[in-house]
């Protein structure tokens, strides 16, 4: 950052949608005096303030750490979510990346899934939904030996941790042909199933994890890979392939259970 | 003991009154805990579940709170602002947890990581909950890493371990730079499971504006749909904060965007103290301001002072030159000079200070010549840059994103931010308010940190309020409760306060004024970073203390609220937080007003040697705790003393 920086003049064009019931339209509006220092969260402020300034309502958007690591924030900007920068939150994303007298368009995440829930707001509940039903290890409070008892090779523990950076965003729902979530469950059950204490668990989550997913909303994956091009964490397509791995002998394992129970097998 | 200041605050003569006895057990420190744990009344497993709990706040406090709780069998609801749980501020904690594991095998142990915590509060925080703290350290590694946190391991698999700001032992556990995100995901996923059981009831967003008060007892809230704007009534038989830091009172802060003050200055305002609202940290290496449109401040972890060197030039005038055009014998690195044993890793209220110092001096560089070098050439030049970019390289990252400067080649630029709030509600040993029923967790209460944080322990505190302590306090207080005695959230008590409510948010609604809801946040937060920030003087904090009413009679005559009260409407949402915050800050300002000495974070420019800060342990070794009086009344301050059985009261030296 210089002492020197510019100011942009900007048109934009922004969704703006009442409610989840009420249609929505794009918006032009100008926003003037933008540093290019300022974030793209911070040039919305300037047009909220600008839009207050004229008695109009502003724009709703979500966001809330500004750094990258919450998840809040969304939006599809000229047809990218967060913008198309590699491995970068809508709030990471700087102004110094656009020029004076740029439009841009600016929309919600679009996915069957994620209803809209006001302007440029969704609602992402359906992914804590597919996490309640296996993104854990069962381990009750106070169960646990010492945390040195179970060694966990470095390369293991840097691979779960490469999957376990996703931040929940919903990028790769949104930038999905399909509206999948195959990208944000298989980083959680990638992350579990490097490290020893997700094994015991690891068939049976896969299978509920990829029912719930489904019985979200969520849309089945045709190998675009479009979520791995927009993750912000840059999160590798393999995690997908380890889930096909084992979902196929979750299916398996599955049907030998059922078997099980109902004393035929 | 107390002495009334100069200004027209009313110190009562005796704490005893308001403050209730703390509950601290008898005998030696190290005993203290199993003693108290053994003495607690239990909650017969059958009848767990006709107890119900609310839990607010969903980060490393509440959602492990709610976890544990929903596993012993209580019916939990928990509340939070975000869209989902796994989003609460904890996420962004970067450098790491303390434990005092002592897997180094270098020196530590439950006492040096109690007395590392007493010293480095300054002896402004309570013996017994520190050292209870230290004791449950290790049992939160355990259970993260059962849970699948992916810490940080060596090529034998062991795990990993740093030194962080102001310890001179490696006992920080972390995971990359994101530890907070990689712990809140496992306290996510317990409190999921525990979702997905049917035990805990999640709302989010939905956001709690009071609390309610009957007989005497906390027995529900009342919360505010943010997606219809519903306002409702949630009765239990016992109600349990953890709602963050009130660092946004300075509107600039390493806090999340949504961090507020209004839990805990709602439940002030309904009768529970208010503990040492001036205790503030600033933290020493945060992105410096680049403009007026700034939100909020980066952190860049302070891990990073394991390996970089902060420095300023020693001549004012090479401060515009380019780093590298500066010579080694025209660095100034101050903290190596000024603190020889501690050097970069001084604690951070002595490096804020000191960062001010330099710039105060004229010695500042970058924009406004507020900001510090932080330089990794030296470590760079000894390690490889593939292990500095192994170590820290999403921070280099995030800096580069932000500044659109590359760390490697150019040295950083840090200056000190608001980061974390020592102050909170006031709590016994047990955890509890004094309102019975009424418990706070995690940076909200304000009991273990004293009058500085050190690096690591936020995260530490959090996890074990809410996974190994209220599980057993809370306990106690619900088998003192008949499960029958639920009062009905349509009773007079619960009405009364969703009329406050609803009255409240028409008045602000109703103003129709010209000026935006930031724009008041933002001259709240000039006010206060000027005037009670990192240096403070009796004088500025009277200059505060007018300005802060009148701002607050401008926000209430011209603040400009568009969109309806029953629908979302985010502008409504920070209105509300911002009128909290108005009032807050007043409280914090009377707070460092009063406390006429200098200790941790708190630093009065009257009361020093040499530029060190003097504390007065002869009239100020106490807890100050504030009780609403009233709306038209100032608030009493009363006092909890401090003794100092265990770690000898002495003046800390970083030298
Ligand atoms: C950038 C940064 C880096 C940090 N790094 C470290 C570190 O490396 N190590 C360390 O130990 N500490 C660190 N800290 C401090 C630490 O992260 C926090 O102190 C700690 O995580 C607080 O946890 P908590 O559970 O008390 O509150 P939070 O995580 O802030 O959670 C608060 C919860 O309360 C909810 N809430 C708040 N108000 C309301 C309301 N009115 N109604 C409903 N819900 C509400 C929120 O939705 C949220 O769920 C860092 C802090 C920051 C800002
Ligand atoms: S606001 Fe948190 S990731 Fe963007």
């Amino acid at each position: 950052m210089s002492d020197s920086h510019e100011e942009l003049d900007l048109t934009l064009h922004v969704w703006r949608q009442p409610d989840r019931a009420a249609p929505g339209k794009m918006v032009a509006y100008k926003v003037t005096g933008v540093s290019t220092h300022a974030s793209f969260l911070e040039m919305l402020d300037i047009l909220n303030e600008q839009l207050v300034a004229r008695g109009e309502e502003p724009v709703a958007f979500d966001h809330d750490c500004r750094e990258g690591i919450c998840g809040m924030c969304s939006l599809m900007i000229n047809g990218r979510p967060h913008g198309g920068m590699r491995a970068t939150t809508t709030c990471q994303l700087h102004m110094r990346f656009f020029k004076n007298g740029d439009e841009i368009w600016i929309e919600p995440w679009r996915a069957h899934a994620f209803p809209v829930i006001k302007d440029l707001c969704v609602d992402r509940t359906a992914f804590d939904k597919v996490i309640s039903i296996g993104g854990f290890v069962s381990a009750n409070c106070g169960s646990a030996p010492d945390a040195n008892d179970l060694l966990v090779p470095k390369e293991a523990a840097d691979r779960a941790m490469d999957a376990a950076a996703c931040i929940g965003c919903g990028a790769c729902v949104a930038a999905c042909p399909n509206g999948s979530a195959m990208l944000f469950v298989a980083a959680k059950l990638s992350h579990l199933h490097h490290l020893p204490q997700g094994q015991p668990e690891r068939l049976a989550r896969t299978g509920a994890m990829v029912s719930a997913m489904d019985e979200a909303g969520f849309g089945a994956c045709s190998n675009h890979y479009e979520c791995e091009a927009a993750c912000p964490k840059d999160i590798s397509r393999d995690v997908i392939a380890e889930l096909n791995r084992d979902y196929a002998r979750s299916a398996f394992v599955h049907r030998e259970r059922a078997n099980k129970a109902d004393g035929s097998g | 003991m107390d002495r009334t200041s100069s200004s027209s605050i009313p110190v009562a003569a005796s704490g005893r009154s308001f403050v209730p006895d703390a509950r601290i057990p008898g005998g030696p420190i190290e005993q203290k805990w199993a003693k108290a744990k053994f003495e607690m009344r239990l909650v017969n497993p059958a009848n767990k579940r006709k107890y119900k709990v609310i839990v607010v706040g969903s980060g490393l406090a509440g959602g492990a709170a709610a976890a544990t709780l929903a596993e012993l069998g209580y019916d939990v609801a928990c509340f939070c602002f975000q869209d989902s749980p796994r989003r609460a501020h904890s996420i962004a904690a970067q450098g790491g947890i303390n434990a005092a594991k002592n897997y180094q095998n270098d020196g530590d142990s439950v006492h040096r990581l109690f007395y590392d915590t007493v010293k480095g509060g300054d002896f402004r925080a309570r013996e017994a909950n520190v050292h209870r703290l230290a004791e449950v350290s290790v049992d939160i590694i355990d259970q993260c890493a059962a849970m699948g946190v992916p810490f940080a391991r060596e090529y034998g698999g062991t795990l990993a371990n740093r030194s962080f700001g102001g310890a001179q032992v490696s006992r920080t556990f972390y995971a990359r730079g994101q530890t907070g995100q990689q712990l809140l995901l496992g306290v996510y996923s317990a409190l999921s499971r525990q979702i997905g059981a049917g035990k805990v009831r999640m709302f989010s967003r939905t956001e709690m504006l009071d609390v309610v008060v009957d007989n005497g007892r906390a027995v529900g809230i009342i919360v505010r749909d943010l997606v219809t704007g519903e306002i409702s009534s949630h009765a239990a038989h016992a109600v349990v904060l953890a709602t963050g830091g009130y660092g946004n009172v300075f509107f600039l802060s390493t806090n999340a965007k949504g961090c507020n003050v209004t839990s805990t200055y709602r439940a002030f305002k309904r009768g529970a103290g208010f503990a040492n609202p001036c205790f503030t940290q600033i933290h020493p290496t945060c992105i410096p301001v680049s403009g007026d449109y700034q939100s909020k401040l980066t952190l860049m972890s302070e891990s990073l002072r394991n390996d970089g060197r902060v420095w300023v030039p020693r001549k004012a005038s090479d401060c515009k030159l380019h780093p590298d055009k500066i010579a080694d014998e025209d660095r100034d690195y101050y903290l190596e000079r000024k603190y020889p044993s501690f050097g970069n890793l001084s604690p951070r209220d002595i490096a804020s200070r000191a960062a001010k110092e330099q710039c105060d001096d004229g010695r500042g560089v970058g924009p406004g010549g507020r900001g510090v070098y932080l330089d990794f050439r030296d470590a760079i030049a000894r390690d490889g840059e593939d292990r500095v970019r192994e170590k820290y390289g999403n921070l280099f990252d995030m800096y580069e994103r932000i500044t659109g400067e590359n760390p490697y080649r150019v040295p950083m630029r840090i200056y000190p931010a608001v980061h974390y709030t020592m102050g909170g509600l006031w709590v016994d040993y047990h955890l509890q308010t004094t309102i019975p029923g009424l418990f706070c967790l995690g940076e909200a209460n304000f009991s273990d940190h004293g009058a500085n944080r050190l690096g690591a322990s936020a995260l530490m505190q959090g996890l074990a309020d809410g996974y190994f302590i209220i599980s057993y306090t809370l306990g106690h207080y619900l088998a003192g409760v008949a499960s029958s005695s639920l009062t009905s959230s349509t009773a007079p008590a619960f009405a009364d306060a969703e009329r406050a409510v609803k009255q409240r948010l028409d008045r602000l609604m109703a103003v129709k004024g010209n000026r935006s809801v930031d724009s008041f946040h933002k001259e709240l937060g000039q006010v206060l970073w000027e005037d009670c920030g990192m240096a403070r003087t009796k004088g500025s904090l009277e200059h505060a203390l007018t300005a802060i009413p009148k701002l607050r009679e401008q926000f209430w005559r011209d603040v400009s609220i568009l969109g309806g009260r029953d629908s979302f409407n985010q502008s409504l949402e920070k209105a509300g937080r911002v009128a909290d915050f108005l009032e807050f800050a007043e409280l914090m300002c009377k707070d460092a007003l009063v406390r006429e000495e200098s200790c941790g974070g708190h630093y009065r420019v009257e009361h020093q040697v040499e530029g060190e800060a003097k504390r007065d342990d002869q009239n100020f070794c106490h807890v100050a705790v504030w009780e609403h009086t009233g709306d038209e009344t100032p608030p009493a301050r009363h006092t909890e003393p401090l003794a100092f059985e265990n770690v000898k009261l002495a003046t800390r030296s970083y030298k």
